[in-house]
C-alpha cells in the first residue's frame, strides 16, 4: 500500500527497475571486497606485538600488491560510471513523461492535512476536495506543489518519488498510475508537531469509474431533507464549524480547514489518521486532539441530541 | 645549542640527569588546587577532558536514542507524544553531531598529534583551552534547555521556515542556532590551533612525507572545518537575526528564500560527514600497521586519497536537495560528484586489504574494530552510492533507508574506529591497558547489535516508512522491523555499558601500561603511557615514517631547549627543519575566565539583541588581561635570548 518496492506505475517501475541495477553492483562489489578482507585474515600468518615488523617492504616495490590495488581501483571507476550513466538515464526519462491530455491538481500542503485543487479538465469545471486524490488509469496527472505554511513533501512511493512543497517556490510532479489501486502516501519532510500523522491517498480508478466520481465531487452539497439532517445542518452553521470549513452549496465558507463538502465520501479522517466512520467522527469532532496530538481544530462541547443530527447529517455528505 | 655562552644552567638532552627531567615536568605541569584545574593549559589535560565530555555527551545522546526507539517498538503507541519525540530527535542529531562526533575526533587529535609529531606542546595552549570551555559550556546549555523543557524541536537541520519566528515561537530554535556558534567558535578554534601545531612543532626531521596517516588526516579534516564551518555559522546567525531583529532573509513573503537556508547548511552539512569520517581513516592508518606488523602499503595513493575526498567534499551538497526541484544538469553533476567521492575512498580500502594481505596478524581488539568497518563503512558506501542516484533518492530520500544509511556510514565509518582507538591508545590516555576479554565481549555485541538495529532500516524505508515520525500505523507492514531494530537498540547500549565497565575496572587495576605495548612504530609510544606533562625527554629525530621500527639513525635526539622555562622547538612546513625556539604561555586563569563572558555574551543575545553590545565589554576586558604580558615572563625571554 505505501512501498517503492510494488510499483504501480511507470515512474515507480523506471526507479524500480534501477534499484535492482545498482542493488546487483554494490553486492558483488561488496562481496568482493569482503572476500578479499576475509582472505587477507585466513592467509595471513598470526604474529604479537613482539613480532618484528616487515621492514622489507620500505625499500622494496610491491608489484603484486601495487597491480591488485591498481585493478581494483580501475573496475571500482569503470562500475561507477556505468552506475552514473545508468541514473542520468532513468532521471531524463522520469522528466520526460509525456504530459498531452494530463488530468491537472494543484495540491497544497498546510500543518498537517492537504488540499488538493482539481483544476478545469477539458469542459469540466475544478473542484475542491482534501486529503484524498483520485486519478484515472492511465492518464498522465501533473500535480503542481505548493505549502501553505513550513516545507511538506508529496510522496506516494508505489507511483513515484518524492518533491518537497516548498514555500515561495513553485513546482510539479508527473505520474501516471498504471494499475487500479489504493496507494498511499505521506508527507516526507519533518513539518513540525504532528509530521507523522500526515497522509494522504490516491485512488486509481479505471477512468468510467472515474468520470463518475468526478462528476460527483463536482456536484454541491445536496439540501437535507430529513429533519435531523436540518437540525445538523443548523448546528454546522450555528458552532464554529463553519467559520474554518466549506460545504459547497451552504453558507459554510471557511478557508482554513479541510473541504467537507463530499467528506462521507472519504475513507479517513484527519488525514489519513483515523478510519472514517461514525464512531471516529464523534471523536473527533468531540476531542480531536486526544486522536491527533497537535492539530488546529479545537474541541467541540455539544448536547448528544446535536451532535448526533450534526453527524447524520454529515453522512449526507457523499 | 647547549655552548652558547649564557645558555640557561638547565637543558635537556639524550642523556639528561634526573634533576632535568624533574624540571622539565615541573615546567609543563598544570597547577595544582582547583584553581590550577581551571587555569590548565597542558595539551594532555585539555585534551582528556575534552574526550571524556564528548564522550558523556555521546552517552546522553545515546539515551535519547533508546526512549525513541522504545516509543516506535510497536505501532500506535503512546509512550511519549509528539511534542517530547520532535525534541528528542533533534536533541540526539544535534548532539551527536555537533556535541560528539566532531568535536571528539578535534579532542583525540589535541592529545595524539603531539605526541606522534615529537612535540612538548600544542600550538596556542590557552586558545586550546578557552575552545575547550566554550565546546563545555555550549554544550550544557543545550542539555539545560532540555531540562527546562525549552529544547529545540525543529530537528538538528533546523530547515526554515518551520525553524523561523512564525512556526517555532518558542527559545528553542535560538538556542540551537547559538549552540552551533559556541561548537563552530570551538571548532574553529582548535583546526587553528592543530594545523599550526602540524605546520611548525614536528620534530625534526619528520618532513611532510614522513609524517604519520593520522596526522595527515587531522591537518586535511581541520582545512576543511576552516572553509565548511563558516557556512553554517552564517546560516544560524541570518536564523538568529529573522527571529531576533526582524530581518527577512529566509522569508519569502518579504523577498527572503528558504532553500537559502538549505543550500548553506550542506555546503557545511557535507562537508561535516567528512569531517567525522576523515579522521577515523587516520585511526584506522595507524592501527592497521601496528597489528598486521608492517608499514602501510601505498603511503602516497593514501595521502592523496584524504585530499582528494576532502576537496570533492565540498562539491557534493546538493545530493541532500534532491527533492526539491534540482535543474538537471545540475542533478547529473551532484551525482557524478557524490558517486567520484567514492574512489579516493576504495583506494584507501584496497591499500588497506593489501597491508593485511602481505602482513603477519596480531588479532587483537583494536583490530577487530577495525575490520568490522570494512563489514559496515562498506556497506554504508554501498547504500551512499544508491542516495546519490537522483532516481533512487527521490524514493528514499527521508526515509528509514537514509536513517540506516547515515548510521552505517557514521558509526560504521567513524564510531567503530574511534573504539578501537580508544582500545589501541588507551594506555597513552590513562596509563593502563582495557581488558581483552570485555573488549571481544563489547565488540561482539556492538557489531551485532548495530546490525541488527540498523539493517532492518533499509527495508522499512523501502516499504514506505518516513523518518522523523513519532508514531506509525499499524497495518503497513512496519511493525516486526521496528520491533526488531527496537531490539538491536539496547544491544548496542549493553556493548557500550561494557566499555563503561572495561575503562573502570582498567582504572581501578594496579598494573601499568608499558610504554610501547603493541610494538607500534610511531613517536607516541616512544614515551611513558601516560607521557610525563612535558611528553618528551629529548625531542627527537625523525628519519623515516616509523621511526621505532626502522635502525636508529644519527642523531636520535636534539638537545639544549630549556627545561626550567616552556620553550619549545619550531621547525619548517615541509621539511621540518629546525628553526627558533620560542616560550610557550604558562597556564592561565583568563582563558576560563573569557569561556564565561563569552558563554554570558552569546546566552544574552537569545534575549536581547543588545547583549552583542554590553556583553562584549567583559569578553573584551578578559582577553586583554589574557594576553597582558607578565614582567617574570619578559625576564625570562630576555634572559633566553642569543645574539646570532
Amino acid at each position: 500500500m505505501q512501498s517503492a518496492l510494488s510499483p504501480a506505475g511507470i515512474q515507480a517501475s523506471r526507479i524500480l527497475d534501477l534499484w535492482h541495477l545498482t542493488l546487483a553492483v554494490c553486492c558483488i562489489v561488496f562481496a568482493a571486497i569482503l572476500l578479499a578482507c576475509l582472505i587477507a585474515m585466513i592467509r595471513a600468518p598470526r604474529a604479537d606485538h613482539a613480532t618484528p615488523a616487515d621492514l622489507s617492504a620500505i625499500g622494496r616495490r610491491e608489484p603484486q600488491v601495487r597491480f591488485w590495488v591498481v585493478a581494483s581501483t580501475a573496475v571500482s571507476t569503470f562500475l561507477l560510471f556505468g552506475l552514473v550513466l545508468a541514473d542520468v538515464l532513468t532521471d531524463r526519462a522520469l522528466s520526460r513523461l509525456p504530459v498531452d491530455n494530463a488530468l491537472r491538481i494543484e495540491m497544497t500542503g498546510y500543518q498537517w492535512w492537504w488540499q488538493a485543487r482539481y483544476l478545469p479538465d477539458g469542459e469540466a469545471p475544478g473542484f475542491v476536495l482534501a486529503n484524498e486524490l483520485h486519478v484515472p488509469v492511465g492518464r498522465p496527472v501533473v500535480v503542481s506543489l505548493k505549502a501553505a505554511d513550513v516545507i511538506h513533501t508529496f510522496w506516494v512511493p508505489n507511483l513515484h518519488g518524492k518533491k518537497d512543497m516548498i514555500p515561495g517556490r513553485d513546482a510539479t510532479i508527473e505520474f501516471r498510475a498504471d494499475k487500479a489501486g489504493v496507494y498511499r502516501g505521506q508527507c516526507a519532510e519533518f513539518c513540525g508537531y504532528e509530521h507523522a500523522l500526515m497522509a494522504f491517498s490516491i485512488t486509481a480508478d479505471p477512468p468510467a469509474q472515474y468520470e463518475a466520481w468526478a462528476a460527483q465531487q463536482r456536484k454541491a452539497a445536496q439540501t437535507p431533507s430529513d429533519e435531523i439532517a436540518v437540525r445538523g445542518r443548523d448546528v454546522f452553521m450555528s458552532q464554529d464549524c463553519a467559520r474554518c470549513h466549506t460545504v459547497r452549496g451552504s453558507e459554510a465558507q471557511g478557508a482554513l480547514g479541510p473541504d467537507l463538502t463530499h467528506i462521507a465520501s472519504r475513507r479517513t479522517l484527519a488525514a489519513g489518521t483515523l478510519a472514517n466512520n461514525r464512531d471516529n467522527l464523534t471523536g473527533w469532532i468531540v476531542d480531536p486532539r486526544a486522536l491527533k496530538p497537535g492539530t488546529v481544530m479545537p474541541p467541540t462541547r455539544l448536547p448528544p441530541a446535536d451532535l448526533n443530527a450534526l453527524l447524520t447529517w454529515m453522512e449526507t455528505l457523499k | 645549542m647547549s655552548n652558547e655562552p649564557n645558555a640557561p644552567s638547565l637543558v635537556d638532552g639524550p642523556h639528561a640527569s634526573p634533576e632535568v627531567r624533574a624540571a622539565l615536568a615541573a615546567t609543563w605541569s598544570d597547577p595544582p588546587g582547583f584553581i590550577g584545574m581551571l587555569c590548565a593549559v597542558n595539551h594532555k589535560t585539555i585534551a582528556r577532558r575534552f574526550i571524556v565530555t564528548t564522550f558523556v555527551f555521546f552517552l546522553l545522546a545515546g539515551l535519547l536514542a533508546l526512549v525513541m526507539r522504545a516509543q516506535l517498538a510497536r505501532a500506535d503507541q503512546r509512550l511519549i507524544g509528539p511534542n517530547l519525540y520532535n525534541e528528542l530527535f533533534t536533541m540526539h542529531g544535534t548532539t551527536m553531531m555537533f556535541l560528539f562526533a566532531v568535536p571528539v575526533m578535534q579532542a583525540v587529535a589535541t592529545f595524539l598529534v603531539p605526541l606522534m609529531i615529537g612535540a612538548r606542546s600544542i600550538a596556542f595552549p590557552r586558545v586550546n583551552a578557552y575552545a575547550y570551555w566554550v565546546f563545555l559550556f555550549g554544550g550544557l546549555l543545550l542539555f539545560a534547555s532540555l531540562a527546562v523543557n525549552t529544547a529545540p524541536n525543529a530537528g538538528w537541520f533546523s530547515y526554515v521556515p518551520l525553524a523561523g519566528p512564525d512556526y517555532s515561537p518558542n527559545k528553542g530554535a535560538d538556542i540551537w542556532a547559538q549552540m552551533i556558534t559556541f561548537t563552530e567558535l570551538s571548532g574553529l578554534l582548535e583546526a587553528v590551533v592543530l594545523i599550526t601545531t602540524i605546520f611548525k612543532l614536528r620534530a625534526p626531521g619528520m618532513s611532510l612525507n614522513r609524517m604519520p596517516l593520522f596526522v595527515w588526516a587531522t591537518l586535511v579534516t581541520q582545512f576543511m572545518v576552516i572553509f565548511a564551518m563558516p557556512a553554517v555559522m552564517l546560516c544560524s546567525t541570518a536564523l538568529i537575526l529573522d527571529r531576533l531583529v526582524g530581518t527577512h532573509f529566509y522569508n519569502p513573503a518579504k523577498g527572503g528564500d528558504v532553500l537559502l537556508w538549505q543550500h548553506l547548511f550542506w555546503f557545511f552539512g557535507h562537508p561535516e560527514v567528512y569531517l567525522i569520517f576523515i579522521p577515523p581513516l587516520g585511526f584506522i592508518s595507524s592501527i592497521i600497521p601496528t597489528f598486521a606488523r608492517r608499514p602501510m602499503f601505498g603511503y602516497p595513493a593514501m595521502v592523496l586519497s584524504l585530499i582528494a575526498t576532502a576537496f570533492l567534499a565540498f562539491g557534493l551538497w546538493v545530493h541532500h536537495m534532491f527533492a526539491t526541484n534540482i535543474p538537471e544538469l545540475g542533478k547529473s553533476f551532484f551525482t557524478a560528484a557524490s558517486l567520484m567521492i567514492a574512489i579516493p575512498s576504495a583506494i584507501q580500502i584496497f591499500c588497506w586489504i593489501g597491508t593485511l594481505w602481505t602482513g603477519k596478524l596480531n588479532l587483537r581488539v583494536p583490530l577487530l574494530f577495525v575490520l568490522a568497518f570494512f563489514f559496515i563503512l562498506v556497506m554504508g558506501g554501498m547504500t551512499g552510492i544508491m542516495v546519490a542516484s537522483v532516481p533512487l533518492d527521490l524514493q528514499v530520500h527521508d526515509t528509514y533507508f537514509v536513517v540506516a544509511h547515515l548510521h552505517y556510514v557514521l558509526l560504521g565509518g567513524a564510531v567503530f574506529p574511534l573504539f578501537g582507538a580508544f582500545y589501541y591508545w588507551f594506555p597513552k590516555f590513562a596509563g593502563r591497558m582495557l581488558g581483552e576479554r570485555l573488549g571481544k565481549w563489547q565488540f561482539w555485541l556492538f557489531f551485532i547489535g548495530f546490525n541488527v538495529t540498523f539493517f532492518p532500516m533499509h527495508l522499512l524505508g523501502l516499504e514506505g516508512m518516513p523518518r522523523r515520525v513519532w508514531t506509525y500505523p499499524h497495518g503497513l507492514g512496519w511493525d516486526a522491523m521496528n520491533m526488531t531494530a527496537t531490539i538491536g537498540a539496547y544491544v548496542i547500549a549493553l556493548s557500550v555499558l561494557l566499555f563503561i565497565v572495561n575503562v573502570v575496572q582498567s582504572a581501578r587495576s594496579q598494573v601499568p601500561a608499558r610504554a610501547d605495548p603493541w610494538g607500534a612504530g610511531t613517536l607516541e609510544w616512544s614515551v611513558p603511557s601516560p607521557p610525563p606533562p612535558h611528553n618528551f625527554d629529548a625531542i627527537p629525530v625523525v628519519h623515516g615514517r616509523d621511526p621505532l621500527w626502522e635502525p636508529s639513525a644519527q642523531p636520535r635526539f636534539v638537545a639544549g631547549l630549556a627545561a626550567d622555562a616552556r620553550e619549545v622547538l619550531v621547525t619548517s612546513v615541509l621539511d621540518a627543519q629546525p628553526d627558533h625556539r620560542p616560550l610557550f604561555p604558562r597556564p592561565s586563569i583568563w582563558p576560563f575566565v573569557s569561556a564565561v563572558a563569552t558563554t554570558v555574551l552569546f546566552i544574552g543575545s537569545i534575549y536581547t539583541p543588545w547583549a552583542i553590545v554590553w556583553a562584549s565589554l567583559p569578553v573584551a576586558v578578559a582577553m586583554i588581561l589574557w594576553f597582558w604580558p607578565s614582567r617574570s615572563e619578559n625576564r625570562v625571554a630576555l634572559e633566553r635570548e642569543q645574539s646570532p
